[in-house]
C-alpha cells in the first residue's frame, strides 16, 4: 500500500497527514484531522453537505482526493465562526431559522459564503442559483435564502429593516 | 464509498503526462475535473491501477482569442469560462451553455475537456462544440494530431481519442450573430431529457439566414449535428413555417432511448420544444 504524505492550511493552520491517494478530501478532514462540520451527505457530488472553501472555490469534498489538495488553503465551517463568535451568516441562518435539522447547514453556509465573496449583492434569484447545488431535505429553502440575503445586508452595512431587496414572502 | 488502490501521478508538463500514459498503458485513467471518474471510481466501475491527474499542468489552462479564433486548453473549468468576459461578449453561447452544467460546485471544478473527451452522452459540451464545429486537439506517444468534433464521437463513452492521447485544446471560431442553448432537465445538477445548440446570422438584407447550426445533445449515443436542418434554415430563411420544417427534420435525427428521464415519445417532444424555443431565441437575438 503505498502512502503519501500532503500538507494542508487548514482554517489557517498548517497540518501535514500522511494518506493513500484513494482517500476522500471529506474523509480526511473527518477521519484524520477530526474537522466533522462538513458533512457526509449522499456522497455522490449531489447534495453540497460536504463543501469546502479550496483556494477560493466551493468544493465537494466527497469529489476531490485528498492528495489533489496538496498545498491548498481550505476553509470549512469551522474556520468561518466559533460558538463565540458567529459568522455573520451563522448569525443570520440562527435568526431566520434556515438551520431546521441543521445536517446541511455547513455546507450551505460554506457555500454562501463564496457566494458572497463573488457577488456581495445578490438578487434573491442569484442566491438561489448559487447554492443550486447544496440540498435541503427539511425542504425549507424560504428559510436559507432570507438568510443569505440578510447576512448580504449586514456585510454591506445595512440593517435588516432596509430589506428592500428581499421579495419573497 | 472509497474507492480501489491506485498510484497517483501529478505530472507537471503535457509531455511527462502523455509519456507516463504510454508507460502505463491500460492500467491509467487521465483525470481532468474528475467529476465523472472519482463517482466511477467510488461504485468501482472504474478501478484505474494508475490515476494521472492533470490539474497541475499549467499549459492546459488558458482562454486565447485570437484572429477570430478562440483556443482553450483542456483544463479551463467551467467557472473559468463562464467569468471570461471577451469570450462571453466573443462566443455568448459557451456562457450559456456553462451555466446550464451540473452546479457551483461542480462548475469549479469541471473541465471543457474533461466535458468533451469523456464521450458521455449527457455531457452539454460535446453537442455545442459540433454546433459551433470546433476542432479537437489530441497529443499522442506519435505525436499531435487535430480532430473536428464532428467527427470525434463514435458512440457512448467511445470516441477517436485513442487511449494512449490525451485532449490538449479545442479550437473554434468566434460566433457572431444570434445564439441559444436549451436545455429541460428534470432538476439542477441533472444531465439533459434534451437539449439544443443553435447559431443563427441574419443576412445583409436584415431577412434572409445566412448561417445556421444546430446540434443535439443526450438525444443519440453520441450529440447529434442537425445539418439538414442547418441548410433547411439557411435555404429557405427562418420564419413559422421553415422553424417547423427544421425542427422536424432535427427530429428525425435523433435515437432517443427510455430511461428514467423518460419514454422515447416523451423525449421526441421535449426534444421539439427545446429546439423550437432554440431556434426563436436564437433569431430574436441577431
Amino acid at each position: 500500500m503505498t502512502t503519501t504524505t500532503i500538507n494542508l492550511n487548514v482554517n489557517g493552520k498548517s497540518v501535514e497527514t500522511t494518506i493513500e491517494p484513494r482517500e476522500l478530501l471529506i474523509h480526511v478532514l473527518r477521519d484524520r484531522l477530526d474537522i466533522t462540520g462538513p458533512h457526509i451527505g449522499c456522497e455522490t457530488s449531489h447534495c453540497g453537505a460536504c463543501t469546502v472553501d479550496i483556494d477560493g472555490r466551493s468544493v465537494k469534498a466527497c469529489t476531490l482526493f485528498a492528495v489533489q489538495a496538496q498545498g491548498s488553503e481550505i476553509t470549512t465551517i469551522e474556520g468561518l465562526g466559533d460558538p463565540d463568535k458567529l459568522h455573520v451568516l451563522q448569525e443570520q441562518f440562527k435568526e431566520h431559522h434556515g438551520l431546521q435539522c441543521g445536517f446541511c447547514t455547513p455546507g450551505m453556509i460554506t457555500r454562501a459564503h463564496r457566494l458572497l465573496q463573488e457577488n456581495p449583492n445578490p438578487s434573491e434569484e442569484d442566491v438561489r442559483f448559487g447554492i443550486a447545488g447544496n440540498l435541503c431535505r427539511c425542504t425549507g429553502y424560504q428559510n436559507i435564502v432570507k438568510a443569505v440575503l440578510a447576512a448580504a445586508r449586514e456585510i454591506n452595512g445595512a440593517t435588516d429593516k432596509d430589506a428592500t431587496r428581499e421579495t419573497a414572502a | 464509498m472509497i474507492p480501489g488502490t491506485f498510484e497517483y501521478h501529478q505530472p507537471d508538463s503535457v509531455q511527462a503526462a502523455v509519456a507516463l500514459l504510454d508507460e502505463l498503458g491500460d492500467d491509467a485513467r487521465v483525470l481532468a475535473g474528475g467529476h465523472s471518474l472519482i463517482p466511477m471510481m467510488k461504485l468501482r466501475l472504474a478501478m484505474p491501477e494508475h490515476l494521472i491527474d492533470l490539474r497541475r499542468i499549467d499549459d492546459l489552462k488558458f482562454i486565447r482569442i485570437e484572429s477570430g479564433v478562440v483556443h482553450v486548453g483542456a483544463m479551463t473549468t467551467q467557472h473559468e469560462l463562464i467569468n471570461h468576459a471577451e469570450l462571453a461578449q466573443q462566443v455568448p453561447i459557451i456562457r450559456e451553455t456553462s451555466l446550464q452544467i451540473g452546479d457551483p460546485q461542480i462548475r469549479y471544478q469541471g473541465t471543457i475537456g474533461g466535458n468533451v473527451a469523456n464521450g458521455d452522452p449527457g455531457n452539454d459540451m460535446p453537442g455545442l462544440m459540433q454546433c459551433l464545429d470546433a476542432t479537437f486537439t489530441l497529443l499522442g506517444p506519435d505525436g499531435e494530431r487535430k480532430v473536428a468534433a464532428r467527427e470525434f464521437y463514435e458512440a457512448a463513452y467511445f470516441t477517436a481519442r485513442d487511449d494512449l492521447e490525451i485532449l490538449t485544446s479545442i479550437s473554434f471560431a468566434v460566433s457572431p450573430g444570434g445564439y441559444a442553448y436549451e436545455k429541460q432537465k428534470r432538476k439542477i445538477g441533472d444531465y439533459a431529457t434534451a437539449a439544443a445548440a443553435v447559431l443563427l446570422r441574419k443576412a445583409g438584407d436584415g431577412v434572409a439566414c445566412s448561417f445556421a447550426s444546430i446540434a443535439m445533445t443526450n438525444l443519440a449515443d453520441t450529440p447529434i449535428h442537425c445539418e439538414a436542418a442547418s441548410q433547411l434554415l439557411q435555404d429557405q430563411g427562418v420564419n413559422d413555417a421553415s422553424i417547423e420544417a427544421a425542427v422536424a427534420s432535427c427530429i428525425a435525427s435523433i435515437e432517443p432511448v427510455d430511461d428514467n428521464r423518460g419514454p422515447v415519445d416523451f423525449k421526441k417532444h421535449a426534444a421539439a420544444q427545446i429546439t423550437r424555443r432554440a431556434i426563436k431565441s436564437a433569431w430574436s437575438r441577431t
